[in-house]
């Protein structure tokens, strides 16, 4: 690690201003990915602001009747909460599906939602990496990627983005709240955190710098089965190959009413085409056309395509009980 | 209390005060501002990084029962705090990556990767580590079923299973969900599937994993047992 300067922030909005404007500022919370590749060097701030003092840990009923989640809530608490068991279980599904019982003690909801691409050239400073050092090429493209994107990638990058809990989050239609440097609030719907790579895969969020997650919000709940399927090389402790995020409505003459699903482990943000989501009485298949029309996987990760309507078809055979 | 460190206040201020003036000269590694609408926004992270010599920070914490205090470098992790500064090196250091879980330690009742985090994010925190559990006179329950059922061959790996095994049940116990628990809303219980799943963070190279789980399989019938006879032994 590169030695840093630490403070711990006093508030929300102190810690926004002062990381927009201390060069080289960066938050910690749980700390889990920031600090694993600090030790890389290919995370290198001078100063850290830490945002476990601010009592951002609280999940609270709104009234409308969803959930705000508090940006430093840590997976693990997230998880067992009542009331994500009981009326989000899609998310304490993907959350408990998602690293080890070690890290979901520590790892944040807001850390969550920001962590870095677990692409392997990105994490091996010897390799170029557009994503780590701007116009240095891809190595991915062309090298190892059967774990890596097959849609809304770029010729720049084929990075994915490597969280379950978000894709569940992507299903609920969660709202991301902040607080800008400035002191204005802002909310964000969960589809435009995260940026597609285009020919600037460094920048992954629509977030300014500075800018700091304040909470998660969920609507209220909308019920139906609700399921997250994840396929990986291990049974436990492993990043999905494909992840499968669903709210499925039971009834109608062929099993689903309605439904909605997202995909994880293909592409470098939750992967939802709302409209493929008509298509969801006509099955597996003509989802996941609608899903990854635009697809363009590499030789080494067409198999995600078959993947993903097989894990969407085994979700929708559960869902219909 | 005890203190702990390497450096009287006089070198302790020479280094904040270098680290102070180098921050200051530092080259700002950030774009300007970006948009709001996030259109073309200039890279968060472009550039190398400051020079910057190293910082220490004072922290304040609860090891194993006693009060300790530490002078660190801020890149210090938990894990070298207690191995390096404290020299409790019961606690393991495998991929220092949180990968392998050696080094898990029991931080305000949590099982976590001590290599994961710095020291001084725990000040006024509680952490325990191996020797705290139980000593070789007088074991925790999970340390005396580890020699019964040989849950470890080359032990390196031993502490941190130890540590994440007594965790593990307290989780099982306070009702904690994992990925392999049939129904969200119902009180997971400690079966084998259970263990497996939750223990999944910590690596064992020996293979020793059946013989770990027989242990944790007895110490969570002992607890039965007891809660039964209106005690824990655990």
């Amino acid at each position: 690690m590169k030695p840093f300067t630490y403070e711990r922030a006093t508030s929300p909005a102190d810690a926004a201003a002062k990381a927009a404007s201390i060069p080289g500022a960066r938050f910690i919370a749980g700390g889990t990915n920031l600090l694993d590749l600090m030790k890389l060097q290919i995370e290198t701030p001078a100063h850290l602001i830490d945002l476990n003092g601010l009592g951002l840990d609280k999940i609270e009923d709104t009234p409308d009747g969803g959930l705000r989640i508090g940006a430093l809530v840590r997976n693990t608490d997230l998880a067992a909460d009542m009331r994500v068991r009981r009326h989000y279980g899609v998310l304490s599904r993907a959350l408990v599906a998602g690293a080890s019982g070690q890290l979901r003690n520590v790892a944040t909801t807001a850390g969550n939602l920001l962590q870095r691409t677990r692409c392997p050239y990105f994490y091996d400073p010897n390799q170029p990496c557009n994503k780590r050092q701007p116009g240095s090429g891809c190595s991915a493209i062309g090298g190892v990627s059967r774990q890596l994107g097959i849609v809304g990638t770029s010729e720049a990058c084929i990075a994915t983005h490597p969280s379950d809990m978000a894709v569940a989050m992507r299903v609920l239609d969660a709202t991301v709240e902040t607080v800008r440097p400035g002191g204005a609030f802002r909310a964000i719907p969960i589809a435009d955190l995260h940026r597609l790579p285009g020919d600037t895969p460094h920048v992954e969020t629509t977030l300014e710098q500075g800018e700091l997650i304040t909470a998660v919000t969920l609507p209220k709940p909308v019920g139906g089965v609700q399921l997250y399927h994840k396929v990986r090389d291990r049974a436990s402790y492993a990043f999905a190959l494909v992840s499968v995020a669903a709210i499925m409505q039971p009834g109608d003459t062929n099993g689903i009413a309605w439904g909605r699903v997202a995909l994880g482990g293909v592409a470098p943000k939750p992967w939802r085409v709302e409209a493929a989501e008509a298509h969801m009485k006509q099955g597996a298949k003509a989802v996941t056309a609608g899903l990854l029309a635009d697809a363009r996987p590499t030789a080494d990760n067409r198999f995600k395509i078959k993947l993903a309507e097989r894990t969407l078809a085994a979700v929708l055979t559960e869902a219909r009980g | 209390m005890r203190h702990h460190g390497n450096a009287d206040v006089s070198r302790r201020g020479l280094l904040l005060g270098a680290a102070a003036s180098a921050a200051l000269t530092a080259t700002p590694r950030h774009g300007q501002a970006m948009p709001a609408d996030g259109d073309a926004p200039p890279a968060p992270h472009p550039g190398p990084a400051p020079v910057m010599n190293p910082v220490m920070n004072r922290v304040s914490l609860t090891v194993n029962g006693t009060a300790q205090t530490l002078e660190v470098d801020t890149r210090t992790t938990l894990l070298d705090a207690l191995r390096e500064h404290l020299h409790l090196t019961g606690t393991k250091k495998g991929c220092d990556h949180g990968q392998c879980g050696a080094c898990t330690v029991i931080v305000d009742g949590r099982r976590i990767n001590s290599c994961l985090t710095l020291a001084i994010m725990h000040e006024g925190g509680s952490v325990t580590t191996v020797e705290g559990l139980g000593t070789p006179a007088r074991l925790h329950p999970m340390q005396a079923a580890f020699v019964k059922h040989d849950g470890y061959q080359c032990g390196y790996c031993t502490p941190g299973q130890i540590c994440s095994a007594v965790a593990v049940l307290d989780e099982i116990k306070a009702g904690i969900p994992s990925h392999v628990t049939a129904s969200l809303t119902d009180a997971p219980q400690p079966t084998h599937a259970e263990m497996r799943e939750r223990m999944s963070g910590n690596i064992c190279r020996c293979g020793a994993y059946s013989n770990i789980l027989d242990a944790m399989t007895d110490v969570a019938g002992q607890r039965t047992a007891g809660q039964q006879n209106g005690r824990d032994p655990a």
